[in-house]
This record gives structure tokens, sequence and C-alpha cells, in this order.
């Protein structure tokens, strides 16, 4: 390894670097303020090491790969972290002594996504997999007093326990079939062995993509998926739906794409299928929620859903030459739906902390009136989810839709409308709940503090319109990715 | 430029609108009010220059300097979309009727509005901003996002300020818009990626797509996803089922919005976009088009007659009457579509006025329950006198506008189809039942006695001069409709030689 490669690893070296003195700072100090600040300040490191890993792109190992699409991803998933310790803050400081290990924990998780975004090796996707996930199940689990918390993290850590093990199976098993463990090097013998071992290579990449489906949460892996999205503290459901999401699909992609997966009818089937089921059961499911964060839950559960359409075209739209368009789609959706799920937990975290009754929907009647930044930034990211135009979200499907009509995908662009039809009803129903007056509201109520978490909510709704209404410069810069 | 600016102008003016509760309850109205007038003389004030509009010349679909104004700024260049805005002859009619209508809306929120004031015209403005956008819009894609965000003002309008069953009706009209909706998107970027992998580029504009070539089987589906955007919001049997709940729960100035201007965007998305974007597909079409147009004017009309609630039979008579707007245009030949335009505008007044005097009975007697009214004339003889004019408007009586569309529609569906010509003729029979007992049960008989008590205030001056505005409109387009055929004719005279010329080999 020369300079050149440590240079590509700055965001992880700088992550690293705010969790030795994370460390130290605790064994000096405990002052969860003070860790705070460090945190802040560690991702802000990351974030300006992300920039400055461009100019220093390559492979590093056989483990990692820093390219300017993964620096981008680990950018977007830097802000994001910035976020959800920016909830954090309020949500965690009043409970008292002894939170500053929460932020290691963070920023561990972090380090284990950006692994993952970067990994080009099935051990550096199991490395990062686990050191976001471990770090995890503690952030779920961390208010210690409540029982919600702790089934959350119980249910997480023994479903992705399972998840790993049938990654780690898929793994062996595509290893006794390609005898290599690298991306590139499984894809370039997967043909030579797919003629010798069609099952046990087809067994095995079926198993890894269960693994990542699990962390995805696609239908029929999404079990957990509600019920930890209620139970963590709210910041760290914004974290999993975002960062940990978010991650774990890069990887899926990367794992995808230079494995070369895309050229087995079989697996495009499963996943048409995967696919299909996410957009009805996530969509349909949702409509009966009453707590919003289990709604949002579902709804994760229809997007990714959505998602996998973009892979499923690659196995077709390759010979077409749209090639661009699919790496575009993949980036501009992801960055949509992660934009839009923190629009919308910064306002859920701010309302409801981490009281459950004030999660449900009859919690957020009246808001507008109330805290209009805070009900227009929800009203923003729900008709982004539900794709209404002007709003990333809009694009993102705009992308979709192209897409699959470019490669004929009829039945999944079929679920696709089906699946958005449905869920207008309950994004809808979060506005509705919203704009109600009930018969108090009508006198004047008492503004609401300005804080930091509304400022963090405008610029999200700021930025989410933005993506909508202006979207060259980025689909350029995502099509120079 | 002048008409982003039209556009612009209401948006900002519905955000002035908002602000300007602080000043006082009543300030936001007089704002609204304001704006739209200004909107209005400015695009009177532009149009000055051009040539007189009765002698427009045809706008050709291929050359945009034909047309009477023509506005294009890229947007999305990698996806060849752009800001292109256009005004023809037949839109320049749906922009004016949008405005004209829009100060009336204000008008009727004059005193029924009560809560968030503020709010709710800067929702009425940017409903307005959508429509607008939705009659110029020439590039699909701007199109559809007009044809979208037009609705969520609506729907706030609906679901804050609507009636005991808002939130329902708001959902179902916003789930059947959209859905609705997103088969016109799917619609639109087939036929954008069938234009390039002929033409080798994106490109979203109505002047690159009309003459897309496609097998006969593609144009048909693709017809299909336009065809039902634009008939669920017009709403045609059997897409109407949202339209009576929607105009029933909403407050007046939004039944005069949604049955005045947004029901017209359907019947203009058909003129413009279904029939000349698919000619072929549209003709083997018509029938089908043409017979749910026919039992849309009987299923409405007999529905009408059969409902207590006031707002709710005015309702389903614009199921009716729209009816006869499909069946004009899927005649597709010159008459029948002026008829249909002149319906458009027609409806507009006839319908709006009786929301409106629904939404003033509601005010003063707190009930739309015609089964609760009666003898009403006895104490309030303006409106009664006012409704009166506008049910017989509505049922046809000739020398108003109404008569004349109608008359048209038939005439030119005559030539096309005899038999469905006679089905839809028993609309104006059915028409007149249900509008004289609308007119029966509320106005005329005994005074109710239930009604004791109410004050029963009758129009005054504000009231009889929005009143006196669409009456006066509805006599001149009755006595001399000649203005306005004139300036759809060459419209659709251009639109019947660019399908004409397709539809040869």
């Amino acid at each position: 390894m020369n300079s050149s490669q440590l240079m590509a690893l700055m965001p992880i070296l700088m992550l690293s670097m705010t969790a030795a003195v994370l460390m130290i700072q605790a064994s000096i100090k405990r002052d969860q303020g003070l860790a705070w600040w460090i945190t802040g300040l560690g991702f802000l490191l990351s974030l300006w090491g992300a920039g400055y890993a461009r100019d220093f792109s390559q492979p590093v190992t056989m483990l990692l790969v820093v390219d300017d699409w993964g620096l981008f991803f680990t950018t977007l998933i830097l802000v994001a972290s910035l976020v959800t310790l920016i909830l954090s803050k309020d949500t965690f400081s009043p409970e008292g002594e002894r939170k500053e290990e929460y932020y290691l924990l963070l920023v561990l998780s972090v380090m284990g996504a950006v692994i993952l975004i970067q990994s080009s090796h099935m051990a550096s996707l199991l490395l990062g997999m686990e050191l976001m996930g471990v770090a995890l199940y503690a952030m779920i689990a961390f208010p210690e007093k409540g029982e919600l918390p702790l089934e959350a993290a119980i249910k997480y850590l023994v479903l992705s326990a399972c998840a790993s093990a049938m990654l780690l199976f898929g793994f062996a098993l595509i290893y006794a079939a390609t005898g290599d463990l690298s991306y590139a090097g499984m894809g370039a013998k997967a043909a030579v062995a797919f003629s010798q071992e069609p099952v046990v290579l087809m067994a095995g990449s079926a198993m890894v993509l269960a693994g990542l489906g699990f962390k995805l949460s696609v239908v029929p892996f999404h079990m957990w998926t509600p019920d930890v999205y209620q139970g963590a503290p709210t910041p760290v459901t914004g974290f999993l739906a975002t960062v940990s999401k978010g991650a774990v699909f890069v990887a899926l992609t990367r794992f995808y794409l230079e494995g070369q997966l895309y050229q087995y009818d079989s697996l495009i089937m499963a996943l048409s299928l995967v696919a299909v089921a996410s957009m009805l059961v996530g969509n349909w499911l949702a409509l009966r929620q009453e707590n919003i964060k289990r709604l949002l839950a579902y709804s994760s559960i229809a997007h990714f859903g959505y998602l996998l359409i973009v892979l499923i075209a690659l196995s077709i739209a390759d010979n077409l030459g749209a090639n661009n368009l699919i790496g575009q789609a993949i980036t501009f959706y992801l960055t949509a739906y992660i934009v839009t799920t923190l629009a919308a937990f910064t306002v859920v975290a701010n309302l409801a902390g981490e009281d459950d009754s004030k999660a449900m929907l009859g919690a957020f009647e009246g808001l507008f009136w109330r805290n209009p930044v805070q009900a227009s930034a929800l009203t923003v990211a729900m008709l982004s989810f539900a794709g209404i135009p002007l709003t990333a979200g809009f694009i993102g499907k705009f992308y979709l839709i192209t897409l699959s009509i470019q490669s004929q995908l009829w039945i999944l662009l079929t679920a696709l409308v089906l699946g958005s039809a449905i869920a207008i009803y309950y994004y809808l129903r979060i506005i509705f709940a919203m704009s109600k007056t009930p018969g108090t509201m009508l006198k004047k109520q008492p503004a609401a503090a300005f804080g930091a978490q509304e400022i963090v909510a405008g610029l999200l709704l700021l930025l989410v319109l933005a993506l909508g209404s202006w979207p060259q410069p980025f689909i350029d810069f995502a099509g120079a990715l | 430029m002048v008409m982003v600016n039209l556009i612009l102008i209401l948006l900002l003016g519905g955000v002035i609108a908002m602000l300007s509760e602080r000043a006082g309850e009543n300030m936001p109205r007089r704002v609204a009010l304001v704006v739209i007038l200004v909107d209005f003389a400015y695009l009177l004030s532009e149009l000055s220059g051009m040539p007189s509009l009765t002698q427009l010349q045809a706008p050709m679909p291929d050359d945009p300097g034909t047309w009477l104004m023509h506005f294009k700024a890229q947007w999305i260049p990698a996806f060849g979309i752009s800001i292109e805005l256009a005004l023809d002859g037949v839109s320049l009619l749906m922009v004016l009727l949008t405005l004209v209508l829009g100060a009336i809306a204000v008008s009727a929120s004059w005193t029924d509005i009560l809560v968030k004031q503020g709010f709710f015209e800067a929702n009425l403005l940017w409903t307005l901003a959508g429509v607008l956008g939705v009659f110029m819009a020439l590039d699909l894609f701007l199109f559809f996002l007009f044809w979208e965000v037009m609705l969520i003002p609506m729907y706030f309008m609906i679901a804050i300020w609507g009636h005991e069953n808002r939130g329902y009706a708001a959902m179902k009209f916003f789930i059947f818009t959209q859905a609705s909706g997103l088969l016109m998107l799917v619609a639109t970027l087939a036929l954008v990626g069938v234009n390039h992998s002929a033409a080798g580029q994106w490109s979203f504009s109505y002047f690159d797509l009309l003459n897309t070539s496609m097998t006969e089987q593609t144009a048909q589906w693709l017809m299909l996803g336009f065809f039902i955007a634009f008939v669920v919001k017009l709403p045609a049997f059997p897409f109407h089922t949202w339209l009576p709940d929607a105009h029933t729960q909403a407050p007046t100035a939004g039944s005069v919005i949604l049955a005045g201007i947004l029901l017209k965007t359907g019947a203009y998305g058909l003129i413009r976009f279904a029939v000349p974007l698919f000619p072929d597909a549209a003709l083997d079409f018509s029938w089908a088009a043409m017979a749910l147009g026919a039992a849309g004017v009987v299923y409405g009309a007999v529905l009408a007659f059969s409902q207590t609630d006031f707002k709710r039979l005015v309702a389903y008579s614009s199921v009716s009457h729209m009816g006869f707007v499909l069946l004009g245009v899927y005649a597709w030949n010159e008459l029948a579509l002026q008829g249909a335009v002149m319906q458009m505008v027609a409806h507009g007044f006839s319908t709006a006025a009786l929301f409106m005097i629904a939404g003033s009975l509601q005010e003063r007697l707190h009930t739309r329950d015609m089964r609760e009214m009666g003898g009403l004339w006895q104490q309030m003889p303006r409106m009664g006198a006012v409704a009166m004019f506008f049910v017989v408007a509505s049922l046809g009586l000739p020398g108003l506008g109404n008569f004349v569309a109608e008359f048209l529609v038939l005439l030119g569906l005559f030539q096309v189809n005899p038999w469905l010509t006679a089905v839809a003729a028993l609309g104006l029979i059915t028409g007149a039942i249900y509008s004289l007992i609308l007119m029966q049960r509320s106005f005329q008989g005994e005074p109710n006695p239930k009604l004791e008590g109410h004050l029963l205030v009758d129009f005054a001056g504000r009231e009889m001069l929005t009143m006196a505005v669409m009456m006066i409109a509805l006599i001149v387009l009755g006595l001399y409709p000649q203005p306005v055929l004139d300036m759809a004719q060459p419209v659709l005279q251009s639109l019947l030689e660019l399908t004409s010329v397709e539809m040869m080999p």
C-alpha cells in the first residue's frame, strides 16, 4: 500500500481517528456535550476527506475500491449521519449521564457503512455489514429503560444474525464454485462455473442476495422492519432507514454488477418476484398503520421494491446501451429516497421524540397551524414519497418508469403504478391529519421555538424541492460518476 | 414571457395573500381579487397588440411561430424537457374563462370562509396558476407537472374548508385524479420513448411528438392512457364517482373552481392531446368514447333527478353536461368541436352560478337538503330570479349559451352517428326535468315551516354583481356566439386538418 492509496482511504481514516479520539476523551473526562462536538467535527472532517479522496480514485488492496460513485454515496451518508447527530442531541441529552458511548457507536456504524459502500470483495462486504450492524444493535437498544427498544434490538439482532449466516454460506458456495471471493474475480469465472456447477453458483448467489435483502427489508425478508422502526429511538430509525439501507443497496449494486449476476434468468426471476412482492405488500400493509414510524417502515419496503427494478433492468437494458440511464437512475432514486426519508424523520424525531404515543397519526393533527415549517417539511416529504411533480421523488420515479418502459418490464411497471396508486392514500392520510383544524386550534397558538431542528427540516425541504424542480445539475453530476 | 408572468403573478399573489392575513382578517380576499384582476388586465393589455381575435390565422402544429404566443426555454436538457408554453384561440378562451371564474370564486369565498382565510386564498390562486399552466403547456412533461400540481391546493381547499365529510371526499378526489394521472405519465414516457428510439433524441415537445409513427397497437394503448386520465377529470361515466363527493363537500369557491375550470382541463386535454397525438387510434376508439359520452348524458341526468342534496344534484348535472363535451370531441368534426368548446365555456358559467346559489343557501339555511327548503322565492325574490335564470340556462333554453353548445354538438354528432344523437337528445328532456325539480323544491311551493327562525337575507350588491357577470356572459354567448366560435375555429380547423392528413395512409 502506497501513500496515494492511503489518501484514497481518507474518509475511513478520519472516521477511525474520530472513534479513537472519542475513546480517549471518555477515559479522561466524561462529557457528552464534548463528545457531541467531537463527533460532529469528525463527520465534517470525513466529509472533507471524501472530497479530498476524489483525486486518488483507485482500487485499494483487493478489498476496497475508491471511485467517484462510492465517494458520492460516502458524502451522502455522512450528511445523513450529521443530521442524525443533530437529531440525537435533543433526544438523548435529557436522559442524563453516560450517553457518550452512543456517539462512539454512531461513528463506528458510519465507518461500517463507508466500508460497505467501497467494498469490492466479499470479506470487506461482511466486515462492513457487521461493523455497521453490531453498532446499530446497541444504538437501537440505547434507551435502556424502555421495553420497545429492547424488543426491537433483539429482533434486529436475531434476524441480522440469520442474514449474516446466509450471507456467509452464500460466500462459501460461491467460493466453492468459482474459487474467488472478489466480485470481479467471481464475475470473470462465473460463466465457466455456471456451466459446471450451476446449482451451487445459483444457490450461493441467491443466499447472498437474501442476506442483503434482509438488511434492505424487501419482501419476504421484511418481518423485522415495522417493529424495529417503531422501537428504535427515532434518530436511530432515521439512521437505519437512510445510512444502513443506502449503504447496503450500494454494496448490493456493486456485487450484482461486478459479479455479473444479471446474466442469470433464474436470479432475475427471483429478483422480479421480490420486487413485485415488496411494492405490493409494502404499500398494502402501510394502509392501515396508525403509527407514523411503522407507516414509514412499510413505505420503505415498497421503495426498495421500486428500486430493484433498476437491477432487473440491467439484464435487458445492458444490450440497449442504456447503461448510463441505469447508473443515473440508481444514484438519483437513492439520493431522493435518502433526502426525503431524512426530512420525514427529522420532523418525526422532533415531534414524537421517544414517546411512542406521540408517533401516532392523531398526534400530528393540526400541525400546520402549530408548526408550519415542520408540517411543510413532512408534507413535501410525503409528496416526494408519493412521486408528485416538483419533488425529488418524482424525478426518481420518472427514471424508474422510463427504464421499465425502455426495458419493456411491463409486469414490474404495472406493480409500480399499482403500488404508487395505493401509496397515495396513506401519504395523504398524514397530510390530512396535519391539516385538520380541531376546535382548540382556532385560537392563536404560541409560535413554536425556532431551533436547529427547524433549520435542518427547512434545509431538507428545500433540497427535496430543488432536486425535483431543477434536477439538471444533479443529473449531469450523476451522469459523470 | 407573458405566459410565464401570468402564472408567476398568481403564484406570488398567493404568497402575498397568505402573508396579508397578518394585516387583517379581510385582507387576503381583497388581495386575491386584486391579483386576479391584475392578471386579467395584464393578459388583455398584452393581447391588445395582437391581430383581432376574430381573425386569427390557423396555428400550424409544425410551426410555433404561427401561434398567438409561444415561449420556450430549456429546463432539463438531459431529457429534452423544456418550459414550453403557447397560446392559441382555444387555450386563450380557457385562460380567459379561468381568470373570470377565478375572480368569481374569490367573490364566492367572501363570506363563506371564516378560518385561515390567507391560506385559503393562497390555495385558490395556486390552483388557478396550475390550471393556467395546464391550458398553456405544450411540453408534455410540463403539462403533466401542472396537471398534478394543481391538485394539491385543490386537495387542501376541500380537506380543510370542506363540509362534514371532507376527508373522504378530498381523498377520493386526489386518488382518482392522481392514479389516472400516473397512467398518463406512463403513456407520455412510452410515447417519448418511441419517439426517442425513432428520432434518436429525447423530446417532450408537443410539436416533436405530434407525428410520431408507431404501430397501431402501441398507439391504442398509449391513447388509452391519456384518455383515462382525461375522462376521469372530465368526468365521464363510469369514472365520475369522485365528482359528486368532491363537489358536495368542497367549499363554495372550491366547487366553483372544480366545476367551472378543473373539469375543463380534461376536455381540453382530449382536444389538444388525446386525439391529435393518436389520430388513428382515436378514430378507432371514437365509437366507444361517444357511447361513454351518451351514457354519461343520460346517466348523469337520471341520477341528478333522484338527488335531494342541492349541490349533489348540480354535480350530477355536470356529469350529464360533460357527456356532451365528450360526444362533441369524439364526433371530431367542426360543428361538434365548436359545440364542445362552447359547452366548456357556457357550462363553466352556469354551473359556477348554481354552486354559488347552493353555497348562499347553505350559508343561510345551514343545509343543502332540498326537503328542508321550499318557497324561498317569497323571502328572497332576487335570489329566486337569479336561480331561475341559471336553471333554465342549464336546461338549455334557446337564447342562452348552453343551448348553442348542446345544439351544435347534436348537429355535428348527427352527421357521424344518428342513433347516439337520439340518445344524447334525451339528455335535453331529462335535463329539463331535473332542473325544474331543483327550482320547484327549493324556491317554489309553500314555505317550509322548518325555515322559520332562519335569517333569510336576499342577495345583496356583491352577490348580484357576481351573478350579473355570469348572466351577461351567458346571454352574450347565447345571442351572439360568433366571436367565441371565431376564436376557436382556426384552431379546430388546423387540428382537423392535422388528423385527416394523418389518417391518409
